[in-house]
């Protein structure tokens, strides 16, 4: 069976990534033939001479009449080595907001530049975002490279910038590929082009068959958020009580010692279910129902944890915001937190910093965090959180911040601080 | 990258792709369990919410499905779909509510449109449902692929106290946190199945072997051509003058109106024969067989914004 990689796509308006999204579809095959019509005939009526790939991805109308991509938008394609689901963000105005939006599931990212432009501010914002949130490997697609004419020093002069960049963020070597492409043509997308004979590495789509998937975090400690407690008090099944929820990280079995969070209650693991039959051992990924030795109160937003190499539990945390709301941030809001499986009351303490992602670098106390913006914070919640660092574990160091008022999600929150030049001595 | 994990300690079982996509749709399931207080799951019978029902059905188990059914019934089923619905029911033991679209045009609230299709008239009395139950979590079987507009529909979809889809007002939906919170009188619509392909779909159906309305294999029946598919005579009328009813071997790729729901002309008789057609196919699902979707570019967006899905 194949194995499946998430993937977002990132650039600013114009790079071509619309046309390179679709060209990807296109070369995979995985346009059917009366979407392909419909571009056709939309193609022909905006008087062009070749289809034009990028009318496969234009989803809502306002869009294409405006001939930009507003939200992010998922594509599914697949070759007979790995399935793919890519998140296709925008890049304009709320570029943050999509690009947190679009990546912060993804396995890899492709960033894409146009060629006679290079490494503008837009790339460098996008790469730190996608430094923060962890994804964990990035291609830079150096795009219209047939408008510079396939010049090896002009790629090599933006492949090395961003390495640079990139490596700054805290991506190994290795992390980062830059590849030259024709969007519109097809150089390097999916066939080698002869055009840059210069060029030795894997194609767009080569690399993204064969790089390393990052999976689930299978080797990290126990960590299961409770969704749901399972009673069914039918007359087959009048005592069971099973805990359900997605395994967040690490691996479970039968006999493991575990912690109950916040409460800190002992207990064991007397079965891993599943309505296919009882496991032997589950990790990351897997939703399954426990059962424990014993009877303790537990319920919704509950974290079932390792006995050994818990998380914190805290009511001050500290944190890496990305504000994604039009109205600031400012110190004294009052904010709803979602962490897991559990939803509660927080007031924004001081605002320690805000990052700079043109310098790397970051400003202290500032007045306010707006939209796009990332920035350092302390919350204080109305009762204890069990916390893990986001860098070790992406699911249960990660929270939402939401207007208690009408609901509308304010932030991406990342316990600790993800990026190198965020942390303190 | 310093997020990098790099020494696996313990060995455990792999999802595949499917895993992935099951394991998913459940965590979704349960979190509408945990966080709304009247979740309802759109059941028409078709595959898409039969495997949605399927979804439900484990991710409760061994407790029953702590949700109702909800169907928009337009009085143009297929007979072996409506069959089908009440078996499910039974089955599961589960509450189905169901709303007459015919109720709707016998007290004038809704008009019969000239040319008879009531897809287009399941809106009104969907939303007038919702309102009158207070569901405030409806589960719809929609997946991204099936079109350009629902690309960019989140797992998690708002809806204003009119029903309405404002692409604009989306929320960010990050990592696997969703945000369900709606102000009275809103519902968010959820789709489990967001990532699922038409091939995901059916490999599920097989690995799980879930029983499917017959309609959705090949069989015999009587059909006549109208826009360039294969419509069958039903309580929504049949054929016209100039049109010729032959019989063919056909199966349905979705199961909607009869009125605008076309038959493929197809040998698939079996799961694995289906599975290997779809793989092949070359045409979408909807583009084949949905008359309401072909009649404009925008025509999916447009319903979506008036709160069809
Ligand atoms: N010459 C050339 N033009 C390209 C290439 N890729 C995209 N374009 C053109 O650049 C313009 C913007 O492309 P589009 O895909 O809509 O950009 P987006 O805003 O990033 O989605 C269109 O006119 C494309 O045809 C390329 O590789 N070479």
């Amino acid at each position: 069976m194949s194995d499946l990689l998430r993937l977002a796509t990132a650039g600013s308006v114009d790079d071509g990534k619309s046309t390179l999204v679709g060209r990807l579809l296109y070369d995979t095959k995985s346009v059917l033939a009366d979407q392909l019509d419909a571009v056709h005939r939309a193609s022909v009526d905006k008087g062009l001479s070749t289809p034009d790939l990028s009318l496969l991805v234009d989803g809502l109308r306002s869009e294409r009449e405006q001939g930009i991509t507003i939200d992010v938008a998922y594509r599914y394609f697949a070759t007979p080595r790995r399935t793919f689901v890519l998140a296709d963000t925008p890049g304009h105005v709320q570029y943050t907001r999509n690009t947190v939006t679009g990546a912060s599931t993804a396995q890899l990212a492709i960033l894409l530049v146009d060629a006679r432009k290079g490494v503008v501010e837009q790339t460098r914002r996008h790469a730190a975002v996608l430094a923060l949130l962890g994804v964990p490997r990035l291609v830079l697609a150096v795009n219209k490279i047939d408008l510079v004419d396939y010049d090896h020093g002009t790629f090599e002069v933006i492949a090395k910038e961003f390495a640079t960049h990139a490596g700054n963020l805290g991506y190994a070597a290795d992390a980062v590929l830059a590849v030259p492409v024709s969007a519109l043509v097809g150089d390097n997308v999916v066939e080698h082009s002869e055009r840059t004979p210069w060029y030795t590495g894997p194609t767009l789509l080569e690399h993204l068959e064969t790089v390393p998937a990052q999976e689930d975090p299978h080797a990290a400690p126990f960590r299961f958020p409770v969704q749901y407690v399972i009673r069914p008090r039918t007359p087959e099944h009048p005592d069971y009580r099973g805990y359900a929820g997605q395994i967040a990280a690490g691996t479970v079995r039968p006999g493991d010692e575990v912690v109950v969070l916040p409460s800190g209650a002992r207990t064991r693991v007397t079965r891993v279910d599943t309505p296919d039959g009882e496991l032997t051992e589950a990790a990351a990924g897997a939703s399954v129902t426990l059962l424990l030795a014993d009877d303790l109160d537990i319920s919704r937003g509950d974290l079932i944890a390792a006995g050994i190499d818990r998380p914190e539990v805290t009511d001050e945390i500290d944190a890496t915001l990305a504000w994604l709301a039009d109205k600031p941030l400012r110190a004294g809001a009052r904010v709803l937190v979602k962490h897991g499986a559990r939803t509660v009351q927080a007031i924004v303490g001081e605002l320690r910093t805000r990052f700079d992602e043109q310098q790397l670098s970051t400003v202290d106390g500032p007045e306010s965090l707006e939209l796009n913006e990332i920035g350092q914070v302390t919350l204080r919640t109305s009762e204890p959180v069990p916390v893990d660092d986001y860098r070790t574990h992406g699911r249960t160091g990660a929270f939402l911040v939401i207007d208690p008022a009408d609901g509308t999600t304010l932030a991406a929150g990342l316990v600790g601080a993800p990026l190198p030049v965020l942390e303190r001595d | 990258m310093t997020a990098t994990i790099d020494a696996p300690v313990r060995t455990a079982p792999r999802l595949d792709s499917l895993g992935r996509l099951e394991s998913e749709a459940i965590h979704i399931m349960r979190e509408v369990a945990g966080e709304f207080d009247r979740p309802v799951i759109l059941f028409s019978g078709g595959k898409d919410s039969t495997l949605l029902l399927h979804l439900a059905v484990k991710a409760f188990w061994p407790a029953p499905v702590p949700f109702p059914l909800l169907h928009v019934d337009t009085g143009h089923n297929f007979a072996e779909v409506i069959d089908f619905r009440d078996r499910m029911v039974e089955r599961y033991g589960l509450r189905l509510v169901v709303a007459n679209v015919q109720d709707w045009i016998d007290d004038g609230r809704l008009t019969e449109r000239p040319d008879g299709t009531r897809n287009p008239l399941q809106t009104v009395p969907l939303l007038d449902t919702i309102t009158e139950h207070r569901f405030d979590a409806v589960f719809g079987g929609g997946r991204r692929d099936e079109e350009r507009a629902r690309a960019k529909e989140r797992i998690f979809s708002l809806r204003n106290a009119f029903g309405q889809w404002e692409p604009r007002r989306q929320r960010p939906e990050l990592w696997n946190l969703y945000n369900g919170r709606h102000r009275p009188g809103e519902h968010v619509r959820v789709f489990p199945l967001s990532n699922w392909t038409e091939l995901d779909v059916w490999r599920y159906i097989a690995r799980e072997n879930i029983e499917l309305p017959s309609i959705y294999y090949a069989h015999e029946r009587d059909v006549y051509s109208r826009d360039g598919m294969w419509l069958t005579e039903g309580p929504w009328g049949g054929p016209r003058d100039g049109e010729t009813v032959l019989r063919k071997t056909v199966r349905y790729r979705t199961v909607g109106d009869g009125s605008c729901t076309g038959a493929v002309e197809s040998e698939a008789s079996t799961l694995d024969e289906v599975i290997a057609e779809v793989g092949a196919s070359r045409l979408t699902e909807r583009g084949a067989t949905r008359a309401d979707d072909r009649l404009s570019e925008a025509a999916m967006e447009d319903r979506k914004r008036e709160g069809y899905f």
